[in-house]
């Protein structure tokens, strides 16, 4: 194959920019006891959210960085900004969104988004929620769809009763970290019975240099309901590193469904360290679709506790490693229930030096007769730079279940580029259709719009990639 | 009318000699026939003229209309108006047929000129119903999952809806029934005209019953050592490689035998 002088280089990253939008509120560098303290006054919280809170934060004090995955000694946890307010009230009227921040949106997508489909859209500015919109239906159908620090507020019984009892504070660090001082994030309960197909959508966006994004949400999908949560990542560039460690937990009751889809497009000096859990009972179902780009480093399992006889937990994922990018994910199913059935589908593309493991458990319990999961890990190498690992880890305590895991990691083939050349297709046109064609069974499962954008995001990553 | 020329060819791979001379000339309205025992170097012919990276032209040029294209990267040689339908196309998951031969004819055309989607349709079913082709053809995943002879009618597809001037056919009819073997030839048949040129290669004479060559090549030992009209394939399926090549006095020992 020849050069192909006149490819694009490796495009800028395309949601680079940042508005000068000057917080309300903001706790400063570091974090402390008084910061943590000055959090919870400043969203006028109930004393056990203050107690868990500081609870929490002695865990984090306490608590060892994670021993395995990528390494995490350049995370300066000591000078960023962990908690500040860009507005100090909430617009549910797009017409009230200041300019500065809708242009943000604007650029980002969102109104277009809105126009289309949304049915209701919290998009996350910095750490508070300050566009809210809910379709008239959701009231209707008594959906609750909000932002967590207004559900903490409005229904505290419910909140009460689910909060941080599927991820505890001393889960992992940053689990402990997220508890002390989240913010924001999305509160969704969906009552007995109710079943919604249109596709409830949130954007999180990091905004300040240095300021940490601690958002955390939480699902309640109650017996035979149903509910389609999309949720879609974008963050500005900046030259030192921000972090994102979120918490995100979800409870499907009986007969019930929940899809959670993330598209995550970090700008290359985000640390994204997540816990995602998801408890699924009796005959429900927890779909989590996971799309990762960008990111300096990510770390997240998304997981599936299989608790009732009959759950089904799945997991499809798409990552994308470029230049100094390490992508280190997977999921967790955790059979602990008769006939549960678990699915992880995982795909990755590694270029320019950059790193795509994943990193996965299934376990079956001792009380999991005849369950079954399925693993498929499938990669594609683009240059020698790049590397991949399968790192997966299986626990089986009970005799009568069944595991298959298939791997398979490959190059570019040179048939398939050689193929669709032959009919006057370009090298890098090439390599773009058999990339979107590997990610299709992923693309596929996504809304119209985000399956355009990670198309079109995916394809940026892959001009100046031939040649 | 295009010319397209094949002078003193030398080809090998791995290190091996396999094309040691060939020369051949052919224009747009003419059919060409090459026949050849196993291993004589018919595949590297037309993988040679298509640019797989895997062949080294140790020597000679092919010429498109007067141009060498022997510096060219495939894809410049396929808009230059150069077809292969392979023997064993790529199944490329995740890129729907009809994706592909949009992209293939768009990369003949110009980015502000791209063919509407309409009349892109237009002529992919009109083509395909041509080739009782089923609708959902279209929007499956390039070849994967095709039959054999899906492969092939999916070859000629291609060749109806991209239109090159210059098409090599190599072995087009390896594992067809005789009803696919009819409607690939049917599908050729349609192409012939004055712009249109092909390159058949095959073991078969049976081929050449559906579509009747203008010329017949006999390739054996890395050369064409005998050229004729249609009567000549005929001519081989009578006598067989041993009798043309005794005939002829060459010194060249078939491998077709102890291969199989």
């Amino acid at each position: 194959m020849t050069e192909e002088t006149t490819m694009p280089q490796f495009e800028e990253y395309d949601y680079g920019f940042s508005d000068d939008v000057q917080p309300v509120f903001s706790t400063g560098r570091g974090l402390t006891e008084d910061v943590v303290r000055a959090i919870s006054r400043e969203k006028k919280e109930p004393q056990w959210m203050l107690d868990f809170r500081l609870k929490s934060f002695h865990a984090y004090e306490k608590m060892p960085m994670p021993d395995f995955g990528p390494d995490l000694s350049d995370l300066d946890l000591e000078h960023m900004l962990y908690y500040q307010k860009a507005t100090d009230k909430q617009y549910r009227d797009w017409e009230d969104v200041p300019d500065k921040i809708k242009e943000t949106f604007d650029r980002l997508g969102v109104p277009e988004a809105e126009r289309k489909y949304l049915a209701g859209s919290s998009a996350q500015y910095e750490s508070e929620v300050v566009y809210h919109n809910m379709r008239e239906e959701f009231e209707k159908l008594g959906i609750i769809f909000t932002d967590m620090d207004t559900g903490l507020r409005e229904y505290p019984e419910i909140v009460q009763e689910y909060f941080s009892t599927l991820v505890k504070p001393t889960d992992n660090k940053f689990s402990a970290l997220n508890s002390a001082v989240w913010s924001g994030g999305t509160f969704i309960y969906v009552p007995k019975g109710v079943r919604t197909d249109i596709p409830i959508q949130s954007y999180f966006r990091i905004n300040a240099e240095n300021s940490g994004q601690f958002e955390r949400t939480l699902i309640i999908v109650d017996e035979g309901a149903s509910v389609n949560y999309v949720e879609g990542c974008t963050a500005p560039n900046y030259s030192s590193d921000s972090l994102h460690a979120a918490v995100v937990e979800v409870f499907v009751k009986r007969d019930g469904y929940c899809r959670y889809t993330t598209i995550q497009n970090w700008s290359k000096n985000v640390y994204s360290l997540e816990t995602k859990r998801a408890q699924a009972m009796e005959n429900a179902t927890m779909e989590w679709v996971d799309g990762n780009l960008g990111s300096k480093m990510t770390m997240k399992y998304p997981s599936v506790y299989l608790d009732g006889e009959g759950a089904r937990g799945t997991m499809l994922s798409i990552a994308v490693a470029g230049e100094g990018v390490d992508q280190d994910s997977g999921a967790r199913m955790i059979h602990a229930a008769p006939n549960t059935s678990s699915s992880i589908v995982s795909k990755s593309i590694a270029k320019d030096g950059g790193a795509v493991d994943y990193r996965g458990t299934v376990r079956f319990e001792r009380d999991s007769d005849g369950s079954f999961a399925h693993v498929e890990c499938d990669t594609i190498i683009m240059d020698d730079r790049s590397s991949s690992d399968t790192i997966p880890y299986n626990t089986i305590l009970n005799g009568n279940v069944s595991m298959e895991h298939e791997a398979k990691v490959s190059k570019i083939s040179e048939e398939q580029l050689y193929y669709l050349m032959s009919r006057g297709i370009s090298e890098a046109k090439a390599t773009e259709m058999i990339i979107m064609g590997f990610v299709e069974p992923f693309t596929k499962e996504l809304p119209m719009e985000y399956a355009v954008e990670l198309n079109r995001l995916i394809s940026y990553e892959m001009e100046g990639s031939v040649g | 009318m295009s010319k397209l020329e094949i002078i003193d060819l030398h080809v090998g791979i791995d290190g091996k000699e396999i094309l040691k001379g060939v020369n051949l000339e052919m224009n747009t309205g003419e059919i060409h026939a090459i026949m050849g025992p196993n291993g004589t170097g018919k595949s590297t012919l037309s993988e040679t003229i298509m640019g797989n990276p895997k062949y080294e032209v140790l020597q000679g040029q092919i010429k498109l209309d007067g141009q060498n294209i022997l510096e060219m990267p495939v894809d410049e040689r396929a808009r230059a108006g150069l077809f292969l339908a392979m023997q064993y196309p790529a199944e490329i998951q995740g890129v729907t047929n009809a994706e592909f031969m949009r992209a293939a004819i768009n990369a003949r055309r110009a980015e502000d000129d791209q063919i509407s989607v309409m009349a892109f349709l237009k002529k992919l079913d009109q083509r395909m119903a041509f080739l009782d082709m089923t609708e959902e053809m279209s929007e499956r995943y390039l070849n994967e999952g095709f039959s054999g002879g899906e492969k092939k009618r999916n070859e000629i597809l291609q060749l109806m809806m991209i239109e090159p001037k210059f098409a090599i056919l190599d072995e087009i009819d390896s594992g067809l029934d005789i009803d696919a073997l009819q409607v690939v030839s049917k599908g050729v048949n349609e192409m012939r005209g004055a712009n249109f040129g092909a390159l058949i290669i095959t073991h078969y004479q049976r081929l050449l019953n559906y579509i009747v060559p203008d010329y017949v090549h006999i390739m054996m030992g890395g050369k064409i050592v005998t050229t004729g009209d249609a009567s000549l394939a005929q001519r081989l399926e009578n006598e067989g490689y041993v009798g043309i090549r005794d005939e002829l006095g060459l010194d060249i020992k078939l491998t077709d035998d102890e291969s199989k």
